[in-house]
């Protein structure tokens, strides 16, 4: 048997073995309890309650989406078209609320909004469009950027002013574009669960939220089963629409992309791109100062107070706050280890030639939510030969779970993208597939694997729709810690959420960096 | 040393190599040549273990070589733009063969840095081969194919993205190279001149078969048939009874007179090419040195010298 063809088998069972057990099991699990039981969950589908839920989650979406596009395309058409100092900063903090967790987001706008307005539809809105302006601005302004300035030139010389040159030209060539954000923007506030949870207070719920009452509040394992049914059929329509939409981007984008077009502002211009700039900068910066804001206002001025009352006993949970943060940075420790293995050998069998189908596959959890998955997981785990869900364990193998497909997304590119001939070349000088495998694509694929690190520590860290299912309370992480201290009243509780808020923000923030840094050391992404 | 039998492989279906034969000596430089398409570097990737032959064997020396792969087989590859690794420096790409081999470290510094002055590029050791230029990323290239010391070099074009005075300082090097170490080394191109500067032999290749495998001068003299003297760039075929005939523009004798034409006369170095139309309406090609050559329009007597005219006919057998 040849040795080589042995590892690659061991290197497709591990990761379906593992997507089978904790992917696929927990899932046919939701099914089985939905769809068999006495009779088909017709009437909860029906129910007036659902019928309402949907109709929200749908029409918040919708109006998300537009404000996204409408506060998003400013300060996207910013940053493509214009050369300023600091550009390049201002391009990398627009991306920072997206990675922010959604629990931060959410404690975020608690602080900032006044009272009466920080729970319901407009603080949800607010957050939508805070987390998603990033989408917005990365793939429209891409797509802007790489526009051909002679087609307004040629506009112009044919007679069209500033506002025809938007309408007849720009609007339309950046179309799929738009239409690609917008999809993206819909998708993720239609599954939007943490900030829903959060600040919807309590007549306001989406799908994902109501998913989470029925399992964890009601303990209607059934409605909740049959209500994840409708998420995944819903999801799945709209990745596919995403997909295609995301596809149909492309050609313009390569015309011009290696051209350098950006200009200084002329004029007018310059006024508009400060104001544009300066709108952006408050409107994505309030949140955050209003939060390390209240983290310090403490009732006898501000101080250190609320931070360390973290290091002490409190009613909202059964250990000390500190500890959540311990727990968090373990778990998220495992949880990045694992991904980075199952999802390594993931990309490293999708970077064959003919697998590409492979990291379709992987990319599968991506489309079903956290959410689904730690409900999942609490009714699949819950007999015996598998009864772990209350094993801690579960927990880095939820967040792996989740942050798997971004690891193969980063590697399995950078490991197609190796010369076959250094491969060979290596082989032509002795070295065998095994030695080829440690001298060539290991080293050459380390950054990315750096930088996939860095991601699946953020993402796991921040980790709140499955965590919430399957965290024990003498064991929680960070943001479901955050959670227990913003569901109960007094100021300091929401003191201390929003301290630890500023913690795990920060903790983001620095595995965020350490990925960046090694991207930005090493050229890539 | 080196020997294909009878080698065909195909990809998808289309044959790349269809029963290529060619046999290399012990010490002997041949070079490869053929259109892009002949499956040149096809028969290179053959005797590297790289592609797997669909017919025949390749021996190297008496050992066949099916079913050993290519980290086993101590046969060189400089490939066409070096395919250096670019997360080592000179030094560490030069060393791979031998480290893969288990060399000791000391031993290893010492024959990197002999192989690295053998290619010119003495002290060379810590750069990073991004910071190469073309040329010496090729010579770095042929370094590391050198270091341990491999029984046959195998050559794909590694002058093929140079251009200009450098290729022509590393095709010198190239020669004299081989003619001091003595490799065995099978060099594929696409120029003539550089197979014939380089080849003890030339080999011709023509959709996926050697067609003529023979010393430049021979192969000059006797191409083996019209497709590879065109291929050669002569281009006076004449067919007479049944015969192809090849008439060498040498042989094509112009003096003052009547009976041809010239339609132009092109300097090329020391050699001017004339072309002629002879009253019949058949057109020739002429080369003479004379600084006082005949100028287009002019009318001229051709005579044709009997020893410059070759019989076309069935390949020549390779001479081994």
């Amino acid at each position: 048997m040849d040795r080589h063809r042995a590892a690659l088998s061991a290197a497709v069972a591990l990761p379906v073995g593992f997507f089978a057990l904790f992917f696929v099991y927990p899932l046919a699990a939701i099914l089985h309890r939905g769809l068999s039981g006495s009779e088909l969950p017709l009437d909860v589908l029906t129910s007036r309650r659902t019928l309402d839920v949907l109709w929200f989650t749908l029409w918040q979406a919708a109006v998300s989406t537009a404000l996204t596009l409408a506060l998003g395309l400013p300060l996207a058409w910013a940053l493509a078209r214009f050369r300023f100092r600091g550009r390049a900063l201002a391009q990398a903090l627009v991306v920072v609320p997206f990675v922010l967790p959604t629990v931060v987001v959410a404690s975020a706008f608690l602080a900032l909004l006044p009272e009466g307005l920080e729970r319901g539809l407009p603080a949800i809105l607010a957050a939508h469009v805070f987390f998603n302006i990033a989408v917005v601005v990365r793939i429209v302004g891409g797509f802007w950027a790489g526009i051909d300035p002679r087609l307004w030139e040629a506009a112009a010389t044919l007679g069209a002013g500033p506002a025809a040159r938007l309408r007849e030209v720009t609007l339309p060539v950046l179309g799929p574009a738009l239409a690609a954000a917008g999809a993206l923007a819909f998708l993720f506030s239609f599954s939007s669960f943490g900030a829903v949870l959060i600040l919807g207070g309590p007549g306001r719920a989406t799908l994902e939220t109501e998913i989470y009452n029925q399992a964890a509040r009601a303990f209607d394992l059934r409605a909740a089963a049959a209500l994840s049914l409708l998420q995944l059929a819903c999801i799945f329509a709209l990745l596919a629409v995403t997909g295609r939409l995301e596809r149909r981007l492309g050609g313009p984008r390569r015309l011009a992309a290696e051209r350098d077009l950006l200009r200084r502002p002329r004029g007018r211009e310059r006024l508009l791109l400060t104001g544009v700039l300066g709108a952006g900068a408050i409107g994505l910066g309030l949140p955050l100062a209003a939060l390390v804001e209240r983290s310090l206002a403490t009732p006898a001025g501000y101080g250190l107070a609320f931070y360390r009352a973290l290091g002490e006993e409190t009613p909202a949970l059964l250990v000390e706050p500190w500890r959540a943060a311990v727990n968090s940075l373990v778990f998220a420790a495992l949880a990045t280890a694992l991904a980075l293995v199952v999802g390594g050998l993931v990309a490293w069998v999708a970077a064959r030639p003919r697998a590409v189908w492979v990291d379709r596959l992987a990319m599968l959890p991506l489309g079903v939510s956290a959410v689904m998955l730690g409900f999942g997981f609490v009714i699949a785990f819950d007999d015996p030969p598998l009864e772990f869900r209350r094993s801690a364990w579960l927990i880095p193998v939820a967040q792996a779970l989740v942050a798997a497909p971004f690891v193969v997304r980063i590697v399995a590119p950078a490991l197609r993208s190796i010369d076959e001939r250094l491969r060979e070349a290596a082989a032509v000088l002795g070295a065998s597939p095994a030695r080829v495998w440690r001298e060539v694509d290991l080293p050459l694929a380390l950054r990315a694997l750096g930088v996939a690190a860095g991601f699946a520590f953020a993402i796991s860290l921040g980790e709140f729709g499955a965590t919430v299912f399957i965290a024990r309370s003498d064991r929680p992480t960070v943001p479901v810690a955050i959670f227990r201290f913003l569901s109960r009243p007094g100021a300091l509780n929401a003191g201390e959420a929003a301290a630890l808020s500023v913690v795990l923000m920060a903790m983001t923030a620095v595995a965020v960096l350490a990925a960046d840094r090694i991207a930005v050391r090493r050229g890539t992404l | 040393m080196l020997r294909a039998e009878e080698v065909a492989v195909a990809f998808d279906g289309v044959p790349a190599l269809a029963g290529a034969e060619l046999a290399v000596g012990e010490g002997e430089t041949v070079a490869v040549l053929g259109p892009s398409g002949s499956g040149k570097s096809t028969l290179l990737r053959v005797f590297a273990g790289l592609v797997r032959p669909d017919a025949g064997r390749v021996l190297l020396g008496a050992r066949d070589l099916a079913g050993v792969p290519a980290h086993r087989r101590g046969i060189g590859l400089v490939f066409q733009d070096g395919a250096l690794f670019p997360h080592r420096d000179v030094e560490r790409n030069v060393a791979f063969g031998l480290r893969v081999a288990g060399v000791a470290s000391e031993v290893r510094r010492g024959r990197v840095a002999e192989v690295l002055a053998l290619v010119g590029l003495a002290g060379f050791e810590r750069r990073s081969v991004s910071t190469l230029s073309g040329g010496e990323q090729q010579r770095v290239a042929l370094a590391r194919a050198l270091a341990p010391d491999p029984r046959v070099l195998l050559l794909d074009e590694p002058l093929g993205s140079l251009d200009g005075p450098r290729r022509t300082r590393l095709l010198a090097d190239l020669g004299e190279l081989f003619t001091r170490l003595r490799l065995t080394a099978v060099y594929v191109t696409h120029d003539i001149g550089e197979a014939f500067a380089l080849g003890d032999r030339v080999a011709v290749m023509r959709e996926g078969r050697v067609v003529q495998c023979a010393a430049p001068d021979e192969l000059w003299a006797r191409p083996a048939d019209a497709w590879t003297a065109r291929f050669l760039g002569m281009t006076n075929m004449r067919e007479e009874g049944g015969r192809s005939l090849l008439v060498r523009p040498e042989a094509v004798l112009v003096s003052p007179g009547a009976g041809a034409t010239v339609l132009a006369a092109e300097r090329r170095g020391a050699i001017v090419t004339l072309r002629l139309r002879l009253d019949g309406g058949e057109e020739l090609e002429a080369v003479t040195t004379r600084i006082d050559h005949p100028r287009a329009g002019e009318r001229v007597a051709v005579e044709l010298d009997p020893a410059g005219i070759v019989e076309l006919g069935r390949p020549v057998e390779p001479n081994d």
